[in-house]
């Protein structure tokens, strides 16, 4: 590079790597010091190195092991809800009806309504709404406060968050499905095969980037859920949906531990980032040409 | 598919998608009512609109200075993004050497990072900068912009720099052989050329910043500095047994989002699935 080609090369790039190292890589660098020490977050106390013991410790944090399961089962139905859903909205507003475009507009629509106030929205209607229906109607098995119940607040978390999210992977669903030529459809019709067989043996193989995406999306999205965590249940009752993101959060801000709680987070970046990579890896590599 | 079966299929379509909005329908119908008529029955219309929650809870929440400090911040910073990552990306792209490969590799890889992993660092890092340098970065509107533009960065880096690879160089130099400099042959060629990833950047970082709570609570805490997320959240704190103030409030904070889904709502829904093709 000559040198005034350097020179306009730092002018477009300097400030905006400035601001990100500053924001992202010299936090994230020194984070990974902090795991490694014991400090109460007051600036005039001493930060103790204590290698490893935060890490060590974190293992044996049944609080944080249960959040950790939580998580795990937070996720795994809310991936299947989310995709599921959406799939089913995509290929209903891809059918040509002349309500199609309202539908999906309307479909998408949670999806702008900040988690903050989806949570509390439905705050209202799980504790108030659900229990006036459970009155009226008798059904009091299913229409009960869902947010006292340790079982039944993890599921009203997991509706809440397919809620926002399933007008989403809808839109991305759209896009791949607009993306197969009709033909390929019409020849299969014509040689007699049913809806079924078309959806399984053309629709979805061909998909399968929508599928990467979607799935990657919803995966790190559920992963690191806190706004509906905070609104809807506060992780309660008696922490039982106490969340990943939230716990650290807790640890951390909550009750000073600002070493041990770095060393979660780490731990929680490691989860993160080996949990979608895998899916990426093993998603692509079912991803079809025709 | 005929005519007949065409229609009740389009009318079940449509149900559906009233009934999946039905959570907006109770928020609304119930900020009308007194607490009394709430609790006989949620689900009926209001038996008289009057809008004295409405006030309350806008008084209640600051609803308008948050709205400004919102506004105001999600503007600034979408800017900044669009501007900064626009410029960043072609360099990158059109100068082919190891530093450019690195840089974006650098920025693709941190995507991977949560915010939670970054936080209480962040924090750190910027008090520092408060006590050493004297720059006020927490608890300043301007503080919480500049670090909007860090944590968009990666991605919308990423989105430009794929965008611009499949942007021909030929009207570059052309320009550049004509005697522009490369400033100007960014803002007058390139730049124009950007439109459709730039939307496409623009809705997705303000759906974000519009909505965030966390970054915003960790670094405001100036009442007068409140954005709608965390003017919400403290109304909250105050007002939950109260479900019909509360419901006014949260049809405030959805009312201007409704308003900018109406005007951009083909530019949103183009920009979603624009962004998802990685």
């Amino acid at each position: 590079m000559s040198k005034s080609n350097k020179g306009w090369f730092a002018l477009f790039t300097v400030p905006l790597l400035l601001v990100f190292t500053t924001v992202v890589i010299i936090p994230f660098i020194i984070g990974i010091g902090y795991s490694f020490v014991s400090w109460d977050g007051i600036p005039a106390n001493p930060k103790v190195f204590v290698g490893f013991d935060n890490y060590a410790t974190l293992f044996r944090d049944d609080r944080f092991l249960t959040s950790a399961w939580h998580t795990i089962e937070f996720t795994v139905l809310a991936l299947i809800l989310v995709n599921v859903l959406g799939l089913a909205f995509s290929l209903l507003v891809t059918m040509k009806l002349r309500v199609s475009n309202a539908a999906r507009t309307m479909f998408f629509m949670p999806n702008l309504i900040g988690g903050l106030i989806l949570g509390y929205i439905w705050q209202f209607i799980f504790t108030d709404v659900f229990k006036y229906l459970g009155d009226k109607t008798g059904f009091d098995s299913v229409f009960f406060n869902w947010l006292i119940h340790p079982h039944f607040a993890l599921y009203a978390m997991v509706i809440v968050f397919t809620w926002q999210m399933a007008g989403y992977t809808m839109i991305i669903y759209i896009a791949g499905i607009q993306g197969i030529p009709d033909e390929l459809g019409e020849a299969a019709r014509v040689d007699g095969a049913n809806l079924w067989q078309r959806l399984t043996r053309i629709v979805f193989p061909l998909l399968m980037p929508s599928f990467t995406i979607c799935l990657f999306l919803t995966l790190s999205g559920a992963f690191k859920i806190f706004d509906v965590n905070l609104s809807l249940t506060k992780g309660g009752p008696n922490n039982a949906t106490e969340l990943f993101a939230m716990n650290i959060f807790n640890e951390i801000f909550g009750y000073g531990h600002y070493g041990l709680g770095q060393a979660k987070a780490i731990i929680f970046f490691v989860l993160v980032a080996a949990v979608t990579l895998t899916q990426v890896i093993i998603t692509k590599k079912k991803e079809v040409q025709y | 598919m005929n005519r007949t079966s065409r229609t009740s299929v389009s009318t079940l379509l449509f149900l559906l998608a009233l009934a999946f909005l039905s959570p907006i329908y109770l928020m609304l119908v119930n900020s009308f009512k007194d607490r009394a008529e709430l609790y006989r029955n949620a689900l009926a219309l209001p038996s008289s609109f009057s809008f004295q929650y409405y006030a309350k809870a806008m008084d209640k929440m600051n609803f308008m200075t948050a709205f400004g400090n919102s506004l105001f911040i999600t503007i600034v910073s979408v800017v900044f993004v669009v501007v900064l990552a626009s410029m960043t990306a072609w360099m990158l792209v059109r100068t082919d050497n190891r530093l450019s490969r690195i840089i974006f590799l650098v920025f693709v890889s941190t995507m991977l990072i949560p915010f939670q992993t970054l936080m209480m660092p962040l924090m750190q890092v910027m008090d520092w900068i408060r006590v050493n340098l004297h720059i006020p970065m927490l608890n300043t509107r301007g503080g919480l912009i500049y670090m909007n533009i860090g944590f968009h960065a990666s991605m919308a880096v990423f989105l430009f720099h794929g965008f611009i690879k499949s942007v021909p160089v030929a009207l570059e130099e052309a320009a550049t052989l004509d005697g522009c400099t490369k400033f100007g042959v960014f803002w007058r060629i390139v730049f124009p050329m950007l439109k459709t990833i730039t939307i496409t950047v623009a809705i997705l970082d303000v759906i974000a910043m519009w909505n965030d709570y966390l970054l915003p609570s960790l670094t405001l805490s100036d009442k007068g500095l409140r954005t709608i997320p965390l003017s919400t959240f403290y109304f909250f704190g105050e007002f939950t047994i109260q479900w019909n103030l509360a419901m006014a409030g949260l049809t405030l904070t959805i009312i201007p989002v409704v308003i900018f889904y109406m005007f951009a709502q083909k530019y949103i829904i183009k920009g979603i699935a624009a962004g998802a093709v990685k």
